[in-house]
């Protein structure tokens, strides 16, 4: 047997935008194991809900992360909305859906680059964020923010968006389709990113249910986990499938992120044609008293807001429990026996987000 | 500031940011803003930087890194504390785990206030820390020549203030 050393990756490192440290146990050039340790981007938010208002407190909410702000916010609204029984107005849940399809789209594009950035594939890390900037300016022209949309409010949503300009981003978001096609193109079908990503970092079936895999990880080894099936939203009223992969490996969850583009611009076309008129927002009173779990779907998963109130302005507690936290037990696995030059990818190939995982 | 004598280059890390100010920073660098065209590169080693560009709030457990890279980038360096996090605290500074801005643990020259920063005021930043870079430049140089002429007994004095920049 040969010697084992251990080789620390991050928390600063050139392919990680974020800190997140692993300790490499390497045998030769093969990762056996591997230690996580994180807590470099710990604020303590949580506790923050004894100083700030429920209402406040959404804008505290949607900072837990910044690529998936807005889906943030709307899942702690969302759980208020719940325990005060609140009937929020339809036209504010079609364009929460609206935006948080947005966010998606922003994320994966995101996300596609700087996978490929990690594989060294420097112009489609420039392309795929050059096709993000489109998604953004629409993103700002309607709630006012480029990451940070602070649009979510207890009761629905602060700005409505005029029919000319929904029309307009449908549109938009047609023209961009063949632009789509040709990036996910090099993703899917490319032989050396084939080679790079098919069969390394294998996660099986059972491994991901059992470490409790979530979104994309998940659904890249074949278990059909997309909490956008549940309806919240408006998306009870939509029609969509999750994209599901079958071979585990970092080809099958780069496929997964590929193809939920797609799905994200089908379902914004569909609640851009269903959208309800009305008022977007309702006037809100008192106090949440109880207590609940509002789950969503984020870009990287399920993601879990746990509420409980005692009729006060303030809350008592608010649990977050993120994605990336729960995909790192897989990562770990799913790490062990790639090559030391293969880590980056895999780690990439999860979409970590430690702003999240640690908040 | 009219053009730029030199490339420099930055290093980015994030305290504990929120990542909205990092994916505002990667921005800068992508075809929309295009920081590259003027030679502006994000580098991943602190040894090869010359701009520290610093997003989120110092917390007990990245006091230590945050000082390491900026005690390994070589001098004449300059500190750019982007978004509202890394210059106080911002929403996060009653956190039990937050100690504050950047400022608490190194010097900072430039701050960009923001929740997030768009990429224009972070632009804004980087090109007055360039102006700071270079006047940081003259002055250690003009120190060095001093230094020079003492040990050669010449009176230090005597040096032009445009420093030995040729």
């Amino acid at each position: 047997m040969s010697k084992q050393i251990t080789v620390p990756f991050g928390p600063q490192h050139p392919v990680l935008p974020e800190p997140l440290h692993l300790d490499l146990v390497l045998e030769d050039e093969t990762v056996v194991d591997v230690i996580p340790s994180i807590g470099y981007v710990h604020r303590g938010l949580e506790k923050l809900v004894e100083k700030r208002e429920y209402t406040e407190y959404v804008f505290i909410a949607e900072r837990i992360c910044g690529i998936c702000s807005f889906i943030h916010s709307q899942t702690y609204v969302q759980g208020i909305e719940q325990i005060m029984g609140l009937e929020v107005p339809e036209r504010a849940t079609y364009l929460r859906t609206i935006w948080g399809e947005y966010s998606r789209l922003h994320s994966h594009l995101l996300w596609l680059g700087l996978f490929a950035d990690s594989m060294g594939f420097e112009s489609v890390f420039m392309n795929a964020w050059r096709l993000r900037e489109h998604i953004l300016d629409d993103l700002e022209a309607t709630t006012g923010g480029r990451v940070i949309q602070g649009v979510c409010k207890v009761g629905g949503v602060r700005k409505d968006i005029t029919p000319e300009k929904l029309d307009e981003m449908l549109k938009g978001l047609r023209g961009m389709e063949h632009e789509l096609n040709d990036l996910t193109n090099v993703f899917l079908n490319d032989s050396s990113m084939k080679h790079r990503l098919r069969g390394v970092g294998v996660l099986k079936k059972e491994d991901a249910y059992v470490l409790g895999a979530v979104g994309p990880t998940a659904r890249g080894s074949g278990l059909a986990i997309d909490i956008r099936s549940t309806g919240y939203g408006a998306l009870g009223k939509i029609n969509f499938k999750p994209v599901v992969e079958y071979d585990g490996d970092c080809y099958a969850r780069c496929a997964v992120r590929a193809k939920e583009m797609f799905t994200s611009i089908d379902i914004i076309e569909q609640c851009i044609k269903k959208i309800p008129d009305g008022p977007v927002d309702m006037k809100v009173t008192g106090a949440p008293d109880g207590e609940y779990f509002s789950r969503t779907e984020q870009p990287r998963g399920e993601v879990i807001h746990y509420i409980k109130g005692n009729g006060k302005k303030n809350l008592v507690r608010h649990r977050v429990r993120t994605p990336t936290f729960t995909n790192i037990p897989p990562l770990v696995t799913l790490l062990k026996g790639v090559d030391l030059a293969d880590v980056p990818v895999v780690v990439l190939s999860i979409d970590p987000c430690i702003g999240c995982a640690e908040r | 500031m009219t053009y730029l004598a030199k490339s420099p280059w930055i290093l980015h890390y994030d305290a504990s940011s929120c990542n909205g100010c990092d994916i505002e920073v990667l921005a800068c660098l992508t075809p929309m803003y295009d920081v590259e065209r003027f030679g502006i590169l994000n580098t991943g080693n602190p040894k090869h930087a010359d701009i520290f560009v610093i997003t989120g709030s110092i917390n007990e457990q990245n006091r230590e890194i945050v000082k390491n890279l900026y005690d390994q980038i070589p001098r004449p360096n300059v500190v750019v504390a982007v978004g509202i996090c890394a210059c106080s605290g911002g929403v996060f500074r009653e956190c039990y785990n937050v100690s504050g801005g950047i400022d608490k643990v190194i010097p900072v020259d430039v701050y960009v206030p923001g929740c997030a920063c768009r990429p224009e005021s972070i632009i804004d930043g980087i090109v007055t820390a360039l102006g700071i870079l270079e006047e940081k430049r003259t002055k250690m140089v003009l120190d060095v020549d001093k230094k020079e002429h003492r040990h050669a007994g010449l009176n230090p004095d005597h040096i032009l203030s445009t420093g030995g920049v040729q």
